[in-house]
């Protein structure tokens, strides 16, 4: 579905990626690990088109989508839940819902996919015409998350859903993950938090100063001896 | 009723209190001081909600409105002054035909204004961040010297023979128009989007918005306003100077907006006609008045720094987005580096034990 052919990305004259071959099927979740400065974001940037590979390119479903504005990636069915959670903190949690659903002119659509994410997301319900801005951490990340989805993306990019958050919070993060995957949504989820990362994946990437130095199944890499020791501190 | 009905009704009602408090003016029975002070108000209050249709809305700092107004004033008195008095004759040359020159006159105006913004809005909004107010800054200083510079206008000296056909009726109709327009780009789906590039432009475009598009869009509009206020100016007293459109102007226009809330039409209009009457309400203190002005302006910011009516939350969404992003790269950071203290400790504490056996070494050397 979603495949990065040998991409190496500069800023300015550093190198960030260095040739970074990686691939997401349909109906998988995908992990990208690594630690800060390791080039996850960058990697994510490159595919959501805010950077442009100085060499390789980026396929979604057969098209060189390298370059491709991220705007124009909503209509293509990728969908990406921003670093920092990025919620419109003066618009309410209902018209943050609308906000993703920005391209859909199908008001009933819309109505149901809302719904939708309520369901999903109960507290959100609750806080639905409170401003985004006045919500905690942990349901600011959900509003993100279910914003997203109200495109109804075939991929969705989550970007350090878990950052900042508390343990028990991130535990509900991803079992919302677990029911997203569920549904059939394939998602690119880039990670700090290594151990819930493969714990809720199927495939894992490790970036490593710009460079895939593992990949494989998530338990493998979990079970892993190099990873336990550099990434799940055991 | 239907809402249309509804909406031209209340646009009648609107038109006939204009009209009539119009014609209440005209007939002297009130001070032409305080109608002059009221038509000012009425010019800053265009100026000021249309700048905040960019600043306070859309969150882009722009800071040459007092240039677009210029392009829209000088644009629209050279075509009054050149064409003005033939077409005013052909139509009748009645004040119908005054009205219909003046329309035309607003609509070149605004036009030249609007093409102006597109001019200086495409290249600089396609950045993300401050280069906004960058270039617009540039602009109006340029528009400046370009007025100064040409004779068919009048260069330095002045423009004068404009045909003064301005009235309170027209001032508050572009008024009340501009304040129609924002409020509903603002309260419809083009405005929400405005809004979500005000509060966060990278998610926004993960949304779908061609924040690019959006921005310029928004741009170009509130240029076009400032021109039809520029219009309004340029009518009114029959003569227009660079002078009044330097950089000064364009402030004036800003603080109007921040005092009044960045984001709220009500706080811009508030701010319009208080910064417009407070220096002429000041007169009595002659040569402190500008003290005390400024006195107020900075006891205003300190007491309500989010502007007299602004949510607290859209004046943080504009000037912390910077402080916002440092800390979520804290968090991340802290997040990060709690796994590796242990280790940066014991390199630190390493690096710290060889310096201090080095300076021992030193000092049995010596």
């Amino acid at each position: 579905m979603l495949k990065l052919e040998n991409v190496s990305v500069n800023y300015g004259a550093i190198e960030a990626l260095t040739g970074i071959s990686m691939h997401v099927k349909e109906g998988e979740v995908v992990t990208l690990i690594g630690a800060n400065g390791a080039g996850k974001t960058t990697t994510l940037r490159t595919i959501t088109g805010l950077l442009e590979p100085r060499q390789g390119r980026v396929v979604f479903e057969g098209q060189d989508i390298s370059g491709t504005p991220t705007h124009k990636l909503v209509a293509r069915g990728i969908s990406m839940s921003p670093e920092g959670r990025g919620v419109f903190a003066n618009l309410s949690v209902r018209e943050n819902l609308q906000m993703g659903a920005y391209l859909n002119k199908d008001k009933k659509k819309v109505a149901a996919d809302m719904e939708r994410a309520f369901t999903m997301f109960k507290r959100l319900k609750e806080r639905e015409s409170q401003k985004a801005g006045t919500l905690s951490g942990g349901e600011q990340q959900m509003l993100a998350i279910g914003r997203a989805l109200m495109s109804n993306p075939r991929l969705l990019l989550l970007d350090e859903p878990s950052l900042g958050l508390a343990p028990l919070v991130v535990h509900t993060i991803f079992e919302a993950i677990d029911e997203i995957r569920g549904k059939g949504t394939t998602i690119l989820l880039v990670e700090q938090n290594a151990h819930a990362a493969l714990g809720h994946s199927d495939r894992a990437y490790v970036l490593e100063t710009g460079r895939i130095v593992m990949e494989g199944p998530s338990k493998e890499l979990a079970a892993d001896p190099r990873i336990k020791e550099a990434y799940l501190g055991e | 009723m239907p809402r249309y009905l509804r909406n031209l009704i209340i646009a009648l009602i609107v038109l006939a209190v204009l009209y009539g408090l119009d014609f209440v003016f005209q007939a002297r029975m009130i001070s032409p001081y305080f109608i002059r002070i009221l038509m000012l108000s009425g010019i800053a209050i265009t100026l000021a909600v249309s700048l905040n249709l960019i600043n306070g809305f859309t969150g882009q700092f722009s800071i040459g409105h007092a240039g677009f107004m210029a392009v829209g004033a000088y644009s629209s008195a050279y075509f009054s002054v050149t064409y003005g008095a033939n077409l005013a004759a052909t139509l009748g040359g009645g004040k119908l035909a005054w009205a219909i020159c003046l329309a035309a006159a607003t609509i070149i105006g605004a036009a030249f204004a609007g093409l102006a913004g597109l001019v200086v809005g495409v290249p600089s909004l396609r950045l993300k961040g401050d280069y906004l107010a960058i270039v617009t800054l540039g602009f109006g200083q340029i528009i400046v010297v370009f007025l100064n510079n040409i004779e068919v206008v009048g260069g330095a000296r002045g423009y004068s023979g404009i045909p003064i056909v301005q009235s309170f009726f027209w001032i508050f109709l572009i008024a009340v128009l501009t304040i129609v327009v924002v409020y509903n780009i603002v309260h419809s789906a083009f405005g929400r989007a405005l809004i979500a590039i005000r509060e966060d432009e990278l998610a926004a475009e993960a949304m779908g918005v061609n924040t690019t598009r959006y921005k310029v869009m928004a741009f170009v509009i509130s240029s076009a306003m400032a021109g039809a206020g520029g219009v309004l100016l340029a009518h009114f007293d029959g003569y227009l100077n660079p002078k009044s459109f330097e950089f000064i102007k364009s402030f004036e226009i800003l603080i109007m907006v921040i005092l009044g809330g960045l984001g709220s039409i009500v706080g811009s209009v508030l701010g319009a006609i208080l910064l417009t009457v407070l220096p002429e309400a000041l007169r009595g203190f002659a040569e402190y008045r500008m003290v005390i002005y400024s006195l107020l302006l900075i006891i205003l910011m300190i007491t309500r720094p989010q502007g007299l009516l602004g949510s607290t939350a859209a004046f943080r969404g504009w000037r912390g987005r910077r402080r916002k992003k440092s800390r979520t790269e804290a968090e991340e950071i802290t997040a990060e580096d709690t796994r590796d203290s242990a280790s940066v400790d014991k390199a630190t504490l390493g690096e710290r034990q060889s310096e201090t056996s080095l300076r021992e070494k030193d000092s049995k050397n010596k």
